[in-house]
């Protein structure tokens, strides 16, 4: 039960929904950097939603499976495709074994796609997520290269009854997506929020600097200026978090963040834009829009809610 | 004590307010911490402390309305102590010329001798003020202060695994290779993290740490013995 990587891509992990409770080791939680991606994925496929599945970040991916498995994928702007026939984001497909799966990106950003039994890495730290900094977990702890050969996890009983409700290759059913899929990311208040930052984080339109990774997106483009000390007592940070350092130019921290910084903490990206923020690439354009932290937070009941609709809702069907 | 959000699904509890003392505010925020991660409130996923603060992570999904409130009552009602036994531990190191890379700009900048630096740095009684930055990273309190110095203006792109270092109040050990700005004084052999083991960090925040010079062969034997 493997799947071989005839082309890595670049910079494509392991990732599942990522490492708990690990932060005074300095550990991050990592993971999927829109793990609501990797969950509808991994649900549309018969998995439990955190099972491990592959992050991939541009270039174009193929993998060959070695044995038969229900696929999808979730994201940005991308293709996929079981030998010729196009699979559409959020359904589940069907691959026979010695079956070719191809990810291109249309204009790209990040897509997450689960494998019917999950990429079968061994748990580190009570997660298969790769963290690349620390060099550990999912495949090797690095991303994947060409040639790599992964092993599959055992199917569960939903997918043999999820297989034989599709009639060709594709699912009649999707799954709903999530996002909003704009170039605004709403943030809330942070810390060492004041009047000077709330006038120039909103004004203006931030670009995204080549080197921005995992860990961060670091903006280019606007100015500035903190009226705190640019050096604080290093306290926690966490995704989303909007940290000022002395250059002027603001980073938003993502999945693979360090766990404490002392840099002023402007504002921080609401949770469920996250999934917005994971698609932005070198170049984009991005702006900010302030709303209230109890509004952050219904967004996310909700979100979760709606997870749980659709999970519910399969499992009345497959179940 | 100060609760403030960090982000829509954690809070920092910040004790700055409650003295000038920087020793008590990390007695006071390892302690709570600690009672906090023995409450076991229902939807904390994660706690963590760092010098003069405590961070709550929630599960998204079971976050509640005023929850700095129930946060706030918790910690009020706590018993600050701290009951767990400070453990002490001991890293070698190897302060060899090829290890030290920063010596002499360390030199120059406090006008001590190679000398007093070690000597200083080995005799010294650290606490681990928090782990961070990298995966077992030990932020030490603790520094004399004879040897504040500045960070590298420009951060290497690459400090190897093991090397001991200062900057600016404080000490630290690179746990695994990566970029960094501190100034390299020594090496250590042993292994600052390791995801395979339980727990997967050597040092812990509250651990009280020394530091004891070897030779070059004694370094390189303890190497030996632990990829061996």
């Amino acid at each position: 039960m493997t799947a071989s990587v005839i082309s890595a891509g670049f910079q494509t992990t392991v990732q599942d929904c990522g490492r708990a409770g690990l932060r005074k080791f300095g550990v991050t939680p990592g993971g999927a950097l829109d793990s609501v991606s990797l969950r509808l994925a991994n649900l549309l496929v018969g998995n439990p939603e955190c099972v491990a599945g592959l992050e991939v970040t541009s270039g174009r991916v193929r993998l060959k499976l070695n044995v038969n498995r229900l696929v999808a994928w979730s994201g940005g702007e991308f293709e996929m495709r079981i030998g010729d026939e196009p699979i559409p984001i959020l359904h589940c497909a069907r691959v026979s074994a010695g079956g070719m799966i191809e990810i291109s990106p249309k204009r790209g950003g990040r897509a997450w796609l689960a494998i019917s039994g999950g990429i079968d890495v061994p748990e580190i730290l009570g997660s298969r997520a790769t963290d690349l900094r620390a060099r550990f977990g999912g495949w090797e702890g690095r991303a994947l290269r060409d040639g790599d050969l992964l092993p599959l996890g055992a199917e569960s009983e939903l997918c043999p009854r999820i297989r034989a409700a599709i009639p060709n290759v594709v699912s009649d059913w999707s799954a709903p997506r999530f996002g909003s899929r704009r170039r605004f990311l709403r943030v809330i208040r942070g810390k060492n929020w004041d009047d000077d930052i709330e006038a120039k984080l909103l004004a203006q339109k931030f670009g995204v600097a080549m080197n921005s990774d995992r860990m961060g997106l670091r903006l280019e483009g606007g100015e500035m200026v903190s009226t705190n000390p640019a050096e604080l007592v290093s306290e926690a940070v966490a995704p989303g978090t909007i940290q000022l350092p002395r250059s002027g130019a603001p980073v938003v921290l993502l999945g693979d963040c360090q766990t404490i910084g002392g840099y002023p903490k402007i504002a921080h990206v609401i949770t469920v834009d996250l999934a917005d923020a994971a698609q932005l690439q070198p170049l984009d354009e991005v702006r900010f829009e302030l709303i209230e932290l109890e509004e952050a937070r219904d967004l996310l009941r909700e979100r979760e809610r709606d997870v749980a609709l659709f999970r519910a809702g399969l499992e009345v069907r497959f179940g | 004590m100060k609760i403030s959000p960090l982000g829509d699904s954690a809070i920092t509890v910040d004790f700055t307010d409650e003295s000038p003392d920087r020793e008590r505010l990390l007695a006071r925020a390892l302690s709570v911490a600690e009672t906090l991660e023995r409450a076991n409130v229902p939807g904390v996923i994660d706690v963590t402390s760092a010098y003069e603060s405590v961070a709550l992570f929630f599960d998204p999904a079971r976050i509640e309305r005023d929850v700095e409130e129930k946060i706030r009552a918790l910690v009020a009602s706590a018993r600050i102590r701290v009951s767990r036994k400070r453990r002490r531990i001991e890293i070698p190191v190897c302060y060899d010329a090829d290890f030290a890379l920063d010596l002499a700009r360390v030199e120059a900048e406090t006008n001590l001798s190679a000398e007093t630096i070690i000597a200083l740095h080995s005799s010294a009684e650290f606490v681990v003020a928090c782990v961070g930055f990298m995966p077992g990273f030990p932020f030490l309190a603790g520094l004399p202060e004879k040897l504040r110095t500045t960070r590298l203006a420009t951060p290497r792109t690459k400090v190897p695994a093991g090397s001991v270092a200062i900057a600016r109040t404080q000490a630290g050990v690179y746990p695994v290779e990566s970029p960094g700005g501190w100034n390299l004084i020594g090496r250590t052999p042993l292994r600052l993290f390791d995801p395979n083991a339980n727990p997967p960090a050597l040092l812990q925040a509250g651990d009280r740490v020394r530091f004891r010079g070897i030779t070059r062969n004694e370094f390189e034997a303890r190497v030996k013995e632990s990829s061996g």
